[in-house]
């Protein structure tokens, strides 16, 4: 098994990688020089009928305090699974390469209290808060569990508390919700109680998988809003994972894009519409219908997304649907380097400078 | 709770109240019984029913019904041990086995293989030749035979549990696994653990009445269902039946009434169980 060999591409990168990763000449960087979070080439990979099979390749990427990073790719490029390697989530059976550092320490030692104390620091945003909260309890036993039996708080005082947050979620009768059950709630306001639960442990990073994929259109700009105010307001860092490249780019600092299990991208947010470094930034944004522009057709990516087990090991994953594919991209996989303040892996990133960037007819 | 009756229908509610009657026997029994149960009077043994002995009398001329009603005490008290121990150890067994996954539930699951090699009544015999002949080592002894069937149906039911998003949703919130399975997965079993429980207390019944009948379990001349068919066994020879068949009669009647109810309960667990996923 080749596939995501982590030394098969790193040695060559490693120091840009590393320079641009620690966030040198990025806009949008919040307080503090230090990563809060730190994803050091990781490779995970899951037994599939005994056989491993790689769902991540080669992923590094660092979240600073207090910024936003998002996440973005097709579904099954990996996105999901770097969130769930990061809270310790990963199935049993996983074999898992490289390092997740928090705060400089690997996560991977942590267990019982450091583990349980890392983990109140680190709130998850699951994409179906139905399913993410236990049906037969009320929403007050939710929101107040955490607190009462992680952080020792008093379950009167935890009650206010919890009131007070859903009044900052734009939920007036608190009282009154904490005593319903959640099948009594619409899938909005879950997960706005979702994103109250969350913000009560007062935690320095979110991880929010698709939080408002599961909500119907017209309460995900409400959600969104209320999440980006309160991350702002409490000043957390977050990892935001979504398929929206627009989303992702108006309320993160920097964006992040999988493909195939592998970071195919990293850049300022400002600037991944309009100088996008890898073809396949390109490609997405370009998939969006837009608003202003009247077509009969969505422009898709010709062929279909590469599983990353699929992918192969010694060329570009995604040059089969490249249009800018030349022989030199099916020669070697490309590593990930430096260019103007982002990263890009693709081996014609300088020279296609320009001409990626997406012009709506 | 008048909720969950009614909707086991007509059988459940008559299952319900025989329960009842006999839980209430258990309780009150000596207080409530119409002789002295332990009394005897050689002469009138065997007599058919008279005056005010609706059941007549056994083997030593003491009053049938009287031994039945205090007799409950021991005949519900035992299945109700052995019920609360099996329930106990396999829950926590099926719970661990559950959670912690791969080796362990591995190791687990072989244990309870080998477990259900024993059958209950040998496991008891040979507690009875060990710890000698008393309702405690029998029940202690059945209680160890019926844990790998409850732990085999609710290791099932916490496996499910355990892969339900919520729990890893509660897990990344920081909460430990201790007071995730206690507040949280075995709660969500409970229904299950009800239904199982009512199904087993049949089984126990009717094999600690028969470890009582081998004069294994409890000891006469204290009463018990499985010692009167025992002791006025001799009775249904010389033609009169009916004390032994009065004691047969109330453990066949409880038995099915749990029985009854026990499936009842089930069936509602697993419909409520397909609707929580449903929805």
């Amino acid at each position: 098994m080749t596939v995501g060999d982590p030394n098969q591409n790193v040695p060559a990168a490693e120091g840009s990688v590393g320079a641009v990763l620690a966030g040198d000449g990025l806009a949008g960087g919040g307080p503090g020089g230090a990563p809060l979070l730190d994803v050091d080439r990781l490779t995970v990979r899951l037994p599939v009928g005994g056989v491993p099979r790689a769902v991540l390749r080669d992923v590094s990427l660092t979240v600073r305090v207090g910024e936003a990073v998002g996440l973005v790719g097709e579904s099954g490029s990996g996105k999901s699974m770097t969130a769930r390697a990061i809270d310790r989530l990963l199935p049993a059976g996983a074999q898992v390469e490289g390092q997740i550092r928090y705060r400089g320490r690997d996560i991977s030692e942590l267990s019982g209290g450091d583990l349980r104390a890392f983990r109140t620091k680190v709130a998850m945003i699951f994409q179906d808060p139905r399913a993410h909260v236990n049906p037969v309890r009320r929403i007050g036993d939710f929101m107040t569990e955490a607190m009462r039996a992680n952080l020792r708080v008093p379950a009167r005082y935890a009650h206010l508390r919890a009131i007070e947050m859903l009044a900052q979620v734009g939920i007036d009768d608190g009282a009154r919700r904490l005593r319903q059950y959640p099948h009594e709630l619409s899938g909005g306001m879950l997960q706005r109680v979702m994103i109250a639960a969350a913000l009560l442990t007062d935690p320095v990073l979110l991880l929010a998988d698709e939080p408002t994929t599961a909500l119907d259109v017209t309460t995900q700009a409400e959600v969104m809003a209320i999440l980006d105010d309160l991350r702002r307001e409490y000043g957390l860092a977050m990892l935001f994972i979504t398929h929206d490249l627009e989303l992702a780019a108006a309320i993160c600092d920097r964006t992040v894009v999988m493909y195939a299990g592998q970071v195919v991208e990293v850049r300022s947010s400002a600037l991944l519409h309009q100088d996008p470094l890898h073809p396949y930034t390109a490609a997405l944004a370009a998939a969006r219908p837009d608003i202003e522009r009247s077509s009969t057709r969505l422009r898709a990516i010709p062929g279909r997304p590469l599983s990353a087990f699929e992918a192969p090991a010694d060329e570009c994953a995604f040059a089969p649907r490249c249009p800018h594919a030349s022989d030199a991209c099916r020669q070697s996989l490309p590593a990930l380097t430096e260019l103007d303040g982002g990263l890009s892996r693709c081996v014609r990133a300088a020279e296609l400078r320009g001409q990626l960037t997406v012009t709506h007819a | 709770m008048l909720g969950v009756l009614r909707s086991t229908g007509i059988a459940g509610m008559v299952s319900a109240v025989v329960i009842a009657v006999a839980t209430v026997f258990a309780a009150f029994g000596p207080t409530i019984a119409p002789y002295n149960p332990d009394l005897p009077s050689l002469g009138l043994a065997f007599v058919g029913p008279a005056g005010g002995h609706l059941l007549g009398f056994d083997f030593e001329g003491r009053d049938v019904l009287s031994r039945l009603i205090a007799g409950a005490q021991s005949s519900m008290l035992g299945p109700l041990a052995v019920v609360v121990g099996a329930m106990a150890l396999g829950t926590v067994i099926a719970v661990v086995a559950a959670w912690r996954q791969r080796l362990t539930d591995t190791v687990v699951s072989s244990g309870l293989d080998i477990l259900f090699a024993f059958p209950g009544i040998l496991l008891a015999v040979l507690a009875a030749a060990v710890f000698g002949a008393g309702l405690t080592a029998a029940a202690v002894a059945l209680a160890i035979a019926y844990m790998p069937y409850v732990a085999r149906v609710l290791r099932g039911a916490a496996l499910k549990e355990r892969g339900q998003p919520y729990v890893a949703a509660l897990e990344v919130q920081g909460s430990s696994a201790s007071r995730i399975c206690l507040r949280h997965i075995v709660p969500n079993m409970l229904p299950l653990i009800v239904a199982q429980a009512t199904i087993m207390f049949g089984w126990a019944m009717v094999d600690l009445a028969a470890i009582s009948f081998l004069g294994l379990g409890v000891q006469p001349p204290a009463p018990n269902w499985g010692v009167m068919i025992s002791e006025n066994e001799p009775g249904i020879l010389q033609g009169y039946p009916l004390p032994a068949l009065a004691a047969g009669l109330c453990i066949v009647a409880v038995v099915i009434a749990f029985n009854v109810l026990g499936e009842r309960l089930f069936l509602q667990a697993q419909v409520q169980q397909a609707q929580a996923v449903r929805r």
